[in-house]
């Protein structure tokens, strides 16, 4: 896992130098300049004391010039330092905001081009928490980890050299406690790291608990269970108090345990230094101890933000795998060749055509390089189509049935028969494993998927809709309808009626999750999305959630007025709805037990009978 | 406000109160020893007297090490306190939405009730472990060395004074500019977000209509947008670096030229200078927490505020003092009971002059359509809402009088949003009864038509239940639910259209069930089936809040339209070939 963070961590870095490379060069190097002029300030002090104060305090007539001119030299390499500080933290600006920018959107990008699988497989939780948390880790290891790490490096760095240039001797002594502070932040942020992880997990078993506590909280209430859930609580709520004392109790403890060993480190280095200096030993002046107690300081001074910078480090290593590994998911193949054209009619011929005309037909290229134009008809067959989500689990057995244009078929079965997964066969969300379906006599997998998804419409029962007005709910069908189309969508699917006692009509503002609309209105709405795209197949989930019998039948109307002329595929859950289709298609563990129209069926005396007669549960 | 939240403090009080004396120990500890060194400098080095150096170097070391102690005791207590300061806001916050009617739990979200007690917690904890440490270490380190600074050099703390008004005023001055534009970003980034949200969940609709690239531009546009904003804000943070190293560098110049003069002047020593620079960063250190503690702070109010409103919301129902703790019998009457949500609204009630006696013991089915009120009809029974005018009273008293818990162990009532918790069958059988026996539960099982699946399950009753029940369907999640609360023995047991996903045949054996071994039991049943509820005693209609018809199902089909529309639509196309 170690090894793992450290690759993303890599990819990183690697990723951000190649699109930032001057930039990035640029910020090292100001860093640097930065931390070498404030090292050469903590030497400057040797040279204030050693070479001015001292002689000018034994001169009859001290004369000041010198002072000003080496005070005025150190003012400007201080201000080259700011300057230094500023730029590179400004730069940095760009590398930072830049890459969560860039990180973000093509993430989302990929996103979209995922197939329905990998959302199907993910808890939508973990892909947010990427965008939310994982990104934001990102942007914090590059604006601050990585510079401060370097920048408090490179300062150890040149305060080491000026020590060893100054007294190898003392140096020693700073360089002991050093380790010593190393060892023991390092030992401490171990410790802290392992409470923390148990800290985090007990706050995702509290957050669990109450999560299912405020879910039930009216079942607690009929079954006065108050009690009974407060002790419940207070069990995983000191859990949580123990993992989190703990956690802070390391945290806490480190900033003081370190600096005060940098005291410690401070208080040696002035011992020794005077031992030294009073001896005579190494040529150790008082501005030379002056000079490097400052140094003592900032060498040990980084040392604790090291240590827990790194800890940031490898968190956020953790995040970049999980960017990666989304980024890093095959988007899907899209291998069609047919794809779908207006044309118009020229001496009793299709002939394809720019402007939009209302008709359609695919755009067949054979291999012998001509083009045949196919009408868009909305003739839809399965043959032997056998198809599981995992190889081992077969879901869909050997389905065999067509659907001419303008037929209504409908699927019915008990929860996990199968009904829903044909729906996601037709327009390609998932690929069949054996069999084939055809469009209009073209195998699908020929076709485009943009343009075959395009031709079908679709309304699924969990009724998603997007935060906007109403209205451009609506245009998702079609991006380019008028108001007009729009409203005349909203009439036919019977939405119309309640959009226009909203008090803002068409531009009321709404949430894709909100609970401003009712579960039948929001159904409403996806109706009239699909009924302005005017695709000539549909594809109907009807909800499963009771809506009372007065909308259910205003959503009836509005699915009728939308099927008229079209090939429908209806997955039914109630019955009532689909008694006047053309075929009805009983399935049984991924399997057509039963086919024909409603009459049929009930003489039949079989499976659809008892469904129709309530002996079954459906659902 | 904060005098609510601390009064949570409770048990963690001590460990509050000896941080902050630990942290002044630490600052003092720390303060003194570079004042120590500067004594060592003057009287050990220039007076070339190792006796000093011993006795100043181990003073020094001695405050070093009491210096780490108290660190680690301050660390440690602050951990203690903050961390027991959030357990106990939590468990406040548990402990009063325990005590919520279902009219304050409407005016809550799951979501919302969630990140109360976790995320708004864990930021006022994080707030308070702030306060008792770093709001105490910093301006105590800076009193402190500021008054060093005076007593070794009175001139040199001019300059202090001048560099320290500049850096505060700018460190508040970048916040003051910031923090609207980080406000305004955050919401932002909440549109950004709930955006994402909406693809995820929304990715079939956007697939299907070939949506992919409308959504990315709408997605790069909004993330753009918030490059911007956060350009700006950045751009503003980024003085604090070179403004904290300007206002260092210049007192360094400073005590640097007026330093040298004062000691060449013999005015103060060497030592004294030394140790000068040291209090220069201690000095400036501290400001610059304090103005981030004061942001960490600013940001945890909004926290503190909603927790606040959660422990003292006060519930909308309480149980009378010395409640009835004996129900009689199961009859239910409703006399002239008027009922709204919200109390204000009075123009239109939800239930409208409901007048109904129950027999104790008897069966009586409710219709109605959607909004006819059924629920809140029943909700009124075991005192989940109180009427807003009227009474309803069970044996014979009105529900207000019962004491709470012992008037809900006698009503058993099935929601119509059923929860299952996660945990084995049996755990969720045992809500209805702590002390059942597995002998009781397969019998309530057996009634409610569940032990039959239940024993073809692979771990039986042992099976375990994931959240929200999802590993049942929906039929057997019903029949599940209604066993957990025949378990209950209650009066009156009301089922709130909680047979819906349960076959006909099935829901008949409930009902038989129900006829034959709880007979003395008032058994309240809402449906949209009329089979379910056909054979009851009498059936009430309700239309709009008000009750529409009561009788049994031959007169209802005479007498009442809607029942009998809605019957008939349930018949159509019906069975030819039943007998019936």
């Amino acid at each position: 896992m170690m090894q793992n963070n450290l690759n993303g961590l890599l990819r990183v870095l690697k990723e951000t130098i190649k699109h930032y490379k001057f930039q990035c060069l640029i910020v090292l190097l100001l860093i640097f300049v930065s931390a070498f002029c404030n090292t050469y300030g903590s030497v400057f002090l040797q040279t204030l004391i050693d070479d001015y104060i001292t002689p000018l305090t034994q001169s009859a007539d001290p004369n000041y010039g010198g002072l000003a001119k080496a005070i005025l030299f150190l003012a400007s390499i201080y201000a080259l330092g700011i300057l230094s500080t500023y730029i590179w933290n400004r730069v940095m600006i760009n590398i930072s905001l830049g890459t969560l920018n860039d990180t973000r959107e093509s993430l989302f990008k990929h996103m979209e081009s995922l197939p329905i699988a990998f959302f199907d497989q993910n808890a939508h939780g973990d892909i947010m928490s990427v965008y939310t948390n994982d990104t934001d880790t990102l942007r914090q290891l590059i604006s601050q980890s990585i510079p401060q790490l370097v920048s408090s490096v490179s300062m150890m760095v040149f305060v080491l050299i000026s020590m060893l240039i100054m007294s190898a001797p003392l140096t020693s002594v700073t360089i002991i406690m050093g380790a010593l502070m190393i060892l023991a932040s390092r030992m401490i942020t171990k410790r802290s790291g392992k409470y923390f992880r148990e800290q985090q997990a007990s706050l995702g078993k509290v957050n669990g608990f109450i999560e299912e506590m405020m879910e039930g909280s009216k079942v607690v209430k009929v079954f006065t269970h108050e009690e009974q859930a407060i002790r419940d609580f207070e069990k995983v709520n000191n859990e949580l108090f123990e993992a989190s004392t703990n956690a802070n109790k390391f945290a806490n403890i480190l900033m003081p345990i370190i600096m005060n060993m940098g005291y410690i480190s401070y208080v040696l280095t002035a011992f020794v230094g005077a031992f030294f200096a009073l001896h005579g030993y190494f040529g150790i002046s008082i501005g030379t101890i002056a000079s490097f107690l400052l140094l003592n300081r900032q060498f040990t001074n980084p040392i604790g933000q090291i240590s827990q910078q790194i800890n940031a480090v490898i968190m956020a290593g953790a995040g970049a795998n999980r960017i990666y590994n989304i980024l890093d998911t095959p988007s899907e193949t899209d291998e069609g060749i047919v794809t779908l054209v207006n044309v118009k009619k020229e001496n009793g011929e299709w002939v394809e055509c720019k402007e939009n005309t209302g008709h359609w037909c695919w755009r067949h290229p054979r291999p012998n390089g001509k083009v045949q134009l196919v009408e868009l008809k909305g003739d839809v067959r399965f043959e032997d189509v056998t198809f599981g989500y995992t190889k081992k689990k077969v879901i869909l057995h050997d389905i065999s049935l067509f659907a001419k244009p303008g037929q209504k078929i409908a699927f019915v079965g008990a929860t996990g028969a199968g009904k829903t997964t044909i729906t996601n066969l037709i327009n390609r969300f998932y690929d069949i494993q054996k069999g084939m379906i055809t469009y209009d006599g073209i195998d699908i997998k020929l076709i485009k998927k943009p343009d075959l998804r395009r031709s079908l419409g679709m309304v699924l029962q969990d009724s998603t809709l997007f935060s906007g007005t109403i209205m451009d709910n609506i245009r998702f069908g079609k991006l380019d309808a008028s108001d007009e189309e729009c409203i005349a969508a909203a009439k036919l699917a019977n939405a119309d009626e309640f959009i226009k006692h909203l008090e803002h009509g068409y531009n009321t503002y709404i949430h894709g999750t909100g609970e401003s609309l009712s579960q039948g209105q929001r159904q409403l709405l996806t109706i009239a999305r699909a009924a302005v795209a005017n695709p000539p197949v549909l594809i109907l989930d009807e909800a499963t959630s009771s809506i009372d019998t007065r909308t259910e039948r205003i959503v009836q109307e509005g699915m009728d007025k939308l099927m008229e002329g079209r090939t429908v595929f209806v997955i039914a859950h109630r019955l009532s709805t689909i008694q006047n289709s053309n075929a009805i298609m009983v399935l049984e563990n991924g399997r057509i037990i039963e086919r024909g129209d409603h009459d049929e069926l009930i003489k039949q005396k079989g499976v659809y009978y008892q469904l129709y007669t309530g002996a079954f549960e459906l659902d | 406000m904060v005098k609510t939240l601390l009064s949570h403090l409770k048990e963690y009080k001590s460990a509050s109160i000896k941080t902050p004396i630990f942290v002044a120990f630490e600052v003092l500890f720390d303060v003194l020893i570079p004042y120590l060194m500067s004594l060592l400098v003057d009287q050990g080095i220039n007076q070339q007297n190792m006796e000093k150096v011993w006795l100043y170097g181990g003073l020094m070391l001695l405050c070093a090490f009491l210096a780490l102690w108290a660190g680690a005791k301050s660390g440690k207590y602050a951990a203690i306190a903050s961390s027991g300061f959030a357990k106990n806001l939590r468990e406040a916050e548990f402990k009063n939405i325990q005590n919520f009617a279902f009219a304050n739990i409407d005016e809550y979200s799951t979501g919302g009730l969630i990140t109360r007690m976790m995320t708004d917690v864990t930021n006022v904890q994080n707030a308070y472990q702030m306060i008792i440490r770093a709001c105490v270490r910093s301006p105590l380190m800076f009193i402190f060395s500021m008054a060093m600074v005076f007593y070794l050099s009175p001139a040199v703390a001019g300059i202090f004074l001048i560099v320290i008004l500049f850096l505060g005023f700018s460190l508040f001055f970048i916040i003051f500019k910031v923090r609207p534009i980080f406000e305004k970003m955050f919401k932002k980034y909440d549109a950004l977000n709930e955006n994402i949200q909406e693809n995820i969940a929304g990715i079939r609709a956007i697939k299907s209509f070939v949506r992919e690239d409308y959504e990315i531009n709408k997605f790069d546009k909004a993330s753009s947008d918030i490059y911007v904003v956060n350009k700006k804000a950045e751009k503003l943070l980024i003085l604090n670096s070179p403004i904290m190293q300007l206002s260092m560098y210049t007192l360094i110049l400073g005590i640097s030229w007026f330093g040298a003069h004062q000691v060449v002047g013999g005015n103060m020593q060497i030592g004294s200078l030394m140790s000068l620079f040291t209090y220069t960063s201690s000095v400036l250190m501290s400001l610059m927490m304090l103005s981030m503690v004061f942001v960490m702070v600013t940001m945890s109010i909004a926290s503190a505020k909603r927790i606040t409103q959660v422990i003292t919301q006060v519930s909308y129902l309480q149980s009378p003092k010395d409640g009835i703790k004996t129900i009689k019998d199961g009859e239910v009457v409703f006399d002239h009971v008027y009922f709204n949500y919200a109390e204000n609204d009075n123009d239109e009630f939800v239930l409208d002059d409901i007048n109904v006696t129950i027999p104790s013991g008897s069966t009586y089915g409710i219709l109605g359509a959607t909004g006819s009120a059924k629920s809140s009809f029943v909700q009124l029974i075991p005192r989940l809402y109180d009427a807003t005018k009227g009474a309803v009273k069970v044996g014979g008293i009105n529900v207000k009088d019962y004491d709470l818990k012992s008037l809900r162990d006698n009503v058993g009532m099935v929601l119509q949003k059923n929860v299952l918790f996660s945990g084995t069958i049996i755990e969720n059988m045992r809500w209805g009864d702590p002390n059942a026996t597995l002998e009781e539960i397969k019998e309530a099982c057996k009634l409610a038509q569940a032990d039959e699946f239940i024993q073809k399950m692979p771990d039986g009753y042992d099976t375990y239940i994931t959240q929200g029940g999802t590993n049942v369907s929906g039929g057997q999640r019903q029949r599940l639910c209604i066993a957990r609360a025949l378990l209950k023995k209650p009066k009156i047991l009301i089922l709130d259209d909680s047979t819906s996903a349960v076959d006909t045949k099935t829901d008949a054996l409930i009902r038989e069930a129900f006829l034959e071994k709880i007979p003395d039991t008032t058994k309240i049943i809402i449906s949209q089936r009329i089979s379910s509820i056909q054979d009851a005693d009498q059936i009430i209609v309700l239309d709009n809040g008000k009750i529409s018809a009561i009788g049994s199902h031959e007169q209802l089909l005479k007498s009442n339209e809607i029942y009998a529309q809605t019957y008939a639509a349930q018949q159509k196309g019906g069975d030819e070939d039943d007998a019936e």
